[in-house]
Parts: structure tokens; sequence; C-alpha cells
């Protein structure tokens, strides 16, 4: 991975209170399993930031090795890899994801 | 590209020796699994660590081949 993409994921992760990186966008998501992290977050009303990474081809392998994760979407928390679809689903269901987001300080609806 | 069932199961045991797999093929296509995994070897690391584990035990199929596999791991 270069610096400019590992400094722009970075950067998007600093910025970013929550951070979703995607195919496609929170509007129009190009993946099911990107539709449905998307999904989850917006259903807690929960303030993201959608990073497509079908925008660039060095974006979309980078975040893989950033992360050392193989699969796209990935959540980030606070500077924090929280995991990708199936962890953080696993999360929505059984209610861990309100209890990192509160103890983040992320407002969402309850 | 597609990957059977049995594949997934042994590269899985291969790695996570004590391993029960249960592998279901969601969409009968021979592309959009579930796994659920169960071992010891999960019991102290956490989810990111034990799907990863599984991931690393499928030899970088993951993302590859293995576009739709869905992930569940259990502490035995």
């Amino acid at each position: 991975m270069d610096d400019n993409t590992k400094n722009l994921i970075q950067s998007h992760i600093d910025t970013n209170e929550v951070c979703l990186f995607m195919k496609g966008t929170p509007d129009a998501p190009q993946c099911g399993f990107s539709m449905a992290i998307s999904n989850m977050l917006k259903i807690l009303e929960v303030n993201y930031k959608g990073v497509n990474v079908l925008e660039s081809q060095s974006l979309r392998e980078g975040i893989k090795e950033f992360s050392d994760w193989p699969t796209i979407p990935q959540v980030y928390i606070k500077g924090e890899f929280v995991g990708g679809c199936d962890i953080v689903k696993e999360m929505y269901e059984n209610g861990e994801l309100k209890k990192v987001l509160e103890d983040k300080g992320i407002n969402f609806k309850n | 590209m597609a990957m059977d069932l049995k594949e997934i199961e042994t590269l899985i045991k291969e790695s996570i020796s004590d391993a029960i797999v249960e592998i279901e093929d969601l969409a009968g296509d021979g592309n959009h699994y579930s796994a659920t995994v169960t071992s010891k070897e999960f019991s102290g690391k956490n989810k990111i660590e034990q799907h990863k584990m599984v991931y690393n035990s499928l030899k970088g199929k993951m993302g590859n081949e293995l576009h739709a596999l869905a992930i569940k791991t259990k502490e035995q």
C-alpha cells in the first residue's frame, strides 16, 4: 500500500467518529453486505461516514491491508476497527453494538 | 469462482484442529455460504481474532474465490 492511500484511510478514520468502508454509498450501496451494515447504522440513527471503496482500486485493496481484514464492509468507531459484516451484524442483533456506541459516546437512537 | 463445501471444511479443520464446522449453502449456487465454527481455541479471544483465525485457515481465499462466506464463531 502506498503512503497516499494509507494517509487517506487514516484521515477518514480520524475525522469521522463512525466510518464505514463500503461498496457503494449509503444512498446507493453496491453490495448486499454493505447495504446491511449501512441500514443498521441508519436504523440506529448514527451519524456515519460511508467511504465508497469502489471509487479507487488502491483504496479497495488498501483498506484490506490496513485493517488486516480480507472483506468489505468494515466499520471503524472512534478510530478502532470494530468488525466486518458478520461481526457487526451479530453485535447489532445481540445489543453489543449499542453498548459500544454508548461506551464511546456516539449518539444513536436507543 | 465457487468452492465446494468439503474444501472449506477441510481447510478450516486443518488449521483449527478441534473445530466443529457447519456449512450451509445459502442460495444453492455454490457461492453464498455460511459457516459456523465451534472450537476451544477461540476461548479468550475476541470476535475479530476468532474470525481472523478462520480467515487465515482459508489461506487468502476469503474475499477472492469466496466472495460470500458468512462466518459465525462459537467458543466451545
